[in-house]
């Protein structure tokens, strides 16, 4: 009996109505192999419950304030079993996307949250890839990004993607440039590239993400290459192919 | 289809409004002939009848030609035209008609003397055709308003068609599926809120049901609905969500369509309230100024969430109301300003419809 108790499951209930959290807690009740090792009620809490308690079970509402779901699994970098609770049926595909256990629409039967629990003791300990990148990358088609966020430390910074000046690529990072600010990410350029709405952002070299409403001038430098001047006066490179693309853009935009 | 033909009704009164022009036609033909009474008649008898159908036939250039868009010139000298046409070719009738009459015993030296009606009878033949063009144009201009009748029906209903789906889809489902779970969680920790919550659940819908029926209610009535709205909305954000209410006293029998403020309030949550961890305020004032009636409805908005993607449904649903009931005499602005999102609302100030 003692062994079972060490190998308890420990879950974390994420949910910013406390009814919605109340009505977990009492499910899980029933179940002694499972403990509640925390309750956040917003996105915040939740990245930083994730990475201090470690559960390995995580139910997790979709919308909330500050961090959504999503956003708080592309942070917190976890390996646990996500359930996903939300009244939503439209975030289905990308939970599952983001290798979710299993997807609840509140309201839920025991039946179906039983379902769920089983669904998710099968999978403990199978390791999945980091949920970071794919949490990053799964959203539904023309449906671009309008924050990003970074976790530095405890603090998460949210960045409005109009906000952005531009993102730049180092090694297994990216910095994502804001209002003279940079904020490392663990993150490749190419899934940045790849949520910013390719009207307003361009990827003018291998290295750098542009937002084209920064760019206030383009210089010649060198012999095949230019380099785009920003409002606040940097100097990104821009290569020959992503001088096509900017100039395909621009010209899209009759300016 | 010629609008005196399609009906037996119609084209029976026309033939008998020729039953007069017919009369008016032997006695014209007698005076200027040197006539009896009735060779006049026997002559205009027909003359009139073959004419009353030959003057149908206006229908046609009326239609083609409608008033107020040709120009007058076209208009004169078409129908002149065919007037002198008609009227030329009805005198020729009428020769022939009369010198087949001459033939017979009864009738001797009837066609010398009818000979000198014909200038008359061709100017009776002008006249005629000009009053059937008159006519056509009247019985045009009918067809027309009724037509305009019936698209300004037809553009009544559909407006109002349009305004109830959109009403019947501002429920939002994820407020029943969100309050459903409310109530899930609470049938076993507090089983009378529970009871509460439904009683206020169903409440509400009752009332967005039975209101959409409705053109204009008072104020009054839709802050009951939004108060009730709010209770259910209580229960589920608890002390996160705070409500303060000015309503002036005279505003409340002023008149707004139904379902007015609901998904304002609606939003004010889903954009404002649920997206802060430690909740905010809700304000919603209401004023009286002059001929108008303001309502304001402000709430806390996290300044770092993201706009909202799809600018409210609600709201463009709000303005479009607005717009077709009041045209210009209404306006909505809505904006952020820091944490705070205002919605402003200008609409005359009615107390009857």
């Amino acid at each position: 009996m003692s062994q079972e108790a060490e190998k308890k499951i420990r879950a974390l209930i994420v949910d910013d109505e406390e009814l919605a959290r109340q009505i977990i807690r009492e499910m899980l009740q029933a179940h002694l192999e499972v403990e509640v090792a925390g309750e956040c009620a917003n996105g915040f809490e939740a990245v930083k419950a994730i990475s201090e308690l470690k559960p390995d079970l995580v139910f997790l509402d979709v919308q909330m304030p500050k961090l959504d779901g999503f956003e708080v699994l592309e942070l917190a970098g976890t390996d646990a079993a996500v359930i996903f609770v939300t009244a939503y049926d439209t975030y289905a595909m990308r939970a599952f996307e983001v290798h979710a256990v299993d997807y609840l629409l509140k309201p839920f039967g025991t039946a179906r949250f039983e379902a769920a629990l089983e669904r998710a003791k099968s999978r403990l300990g199978q390791k999945l890839p980091p949920a970071a990148e794919l949490a990053a990358a799964a959203r539904p088609p023309a449906h671009y990004a309008e924050r990003l966020v970074v976790k530095d430390g405890v603090k998460v910074h949210i960045i409005p993607v109009a906000r952005l000046d531009y993102a730049e690529a180092q090694d297994d990072y990216v910095a994502l440039a804001s209002g003279g600010k940079k904020y490392l990410k663990q993150q490749t350029i190419s899934s940045v590239e790849a949520c910013l709405d390719p009207a307003r952002f361009v990827r003018i070299h291998r290295s750098y993400v542009v937002n084209l409403e920064r760019v206030t001038k383009i210089e010649p430098y060198g012999k095949d290459s230019k380099l785009a001047i920003l409002a606040d006066g940097t100097r990104l490179p821009v290569s020959r192919a992503g001088y096509a693309r900017l100039a395909a853009l621009l010209e899209g935009k009759g300016a | 289809m010629h609008p005196i033909l399609a009906r037996i009704q119609r084209l029976g009164l026309y033939l008998l409004a020729w039953i007069p022009l017919a009369g008016l036609l032997a006695f014209v033909l007698a005076a200027s002939g040197n006539l009896g009474a009735g060779e006049a008649l026997a002559v205009a008898a027909p003359l009139a009848l073959i004419y009353a159908f030959v003057c149908l036939s206006a229908w046609y250039p009326c239609r083609m030609i409608p008033l107020g868009r040709a120009s007058l010139a076209r208009l004169l000298l078409s129908h002149a035209a065919a007037a002198v046409v008609s009227g030329g070719l009805w005198t020729l009738l009428g020769r022939a008609a009369a010198s087949a009459l001459a033939e017979l015993p009864a009738f001797a030296g009837f066609g010398e003397r009818f000979t000198r009606a014909l200038p008359v009878l061709f100017g009776m033949g002008v006249l005629f055709y000009l009053l059937s063009v008159a006519l056509h144009y009247v019985l045009l201009a009918l067809e027309a308003s009724r037509q305009a009748e019936g698209r300004a029906m037809e553009a009544r209903v559909l407006a109002r068609d349009a305004e109830l789906r959109a009403l019947k889809a501002q429920v939002n489902p994820h407020f029943l599926f969100n309050s459903l779970n409310s109530i899930s969680a609470l049938t076993s920790s507090d089983p009378t809120r529970a009871r509460q919550m439904c009683v206020l659940l169903a409440e509400f819908l009752r009332c967005t049901l039975g209101l959409g029926e409705q053109l204009s209610i008072p104020l009054a009535e839709e802050l009951d609905l939004v108060r009730c709205f709010l209770a259910v909305e209580q229960v589920r954000f608890g002390a996160r969500l705070n409500v303060e209410e000015m309503i002036e006293d005279e505003c409340r029998s002023l008149l707004v369509p139904p379902l007015l403020l609901q998904p304002l309030i609606e939003n004010a949550i889903t954009h404002g309230i649920a997206n802060l961890p430690e909740g905010g305020r809700i304000r919603l004032e209401a004023r009286r100024s002059g001929a108008g009636l303001s309502i304001v409805i402000e709430n806390a908005v996290d300044p770092e969430a993201p706009p909202r993607r799809k600018n409210g449904v609600g709201l463009s649903n709000v303005r479009k109301r607005l717009e077709a009931r009041y045209g210009e005499r209404a306006s909505l602005e809505a904006g952020a300003a820091g944490d705070r999102y205002r919605v402003l609302i200008s609409l005359p100030a009615e107390t009857q419809v």
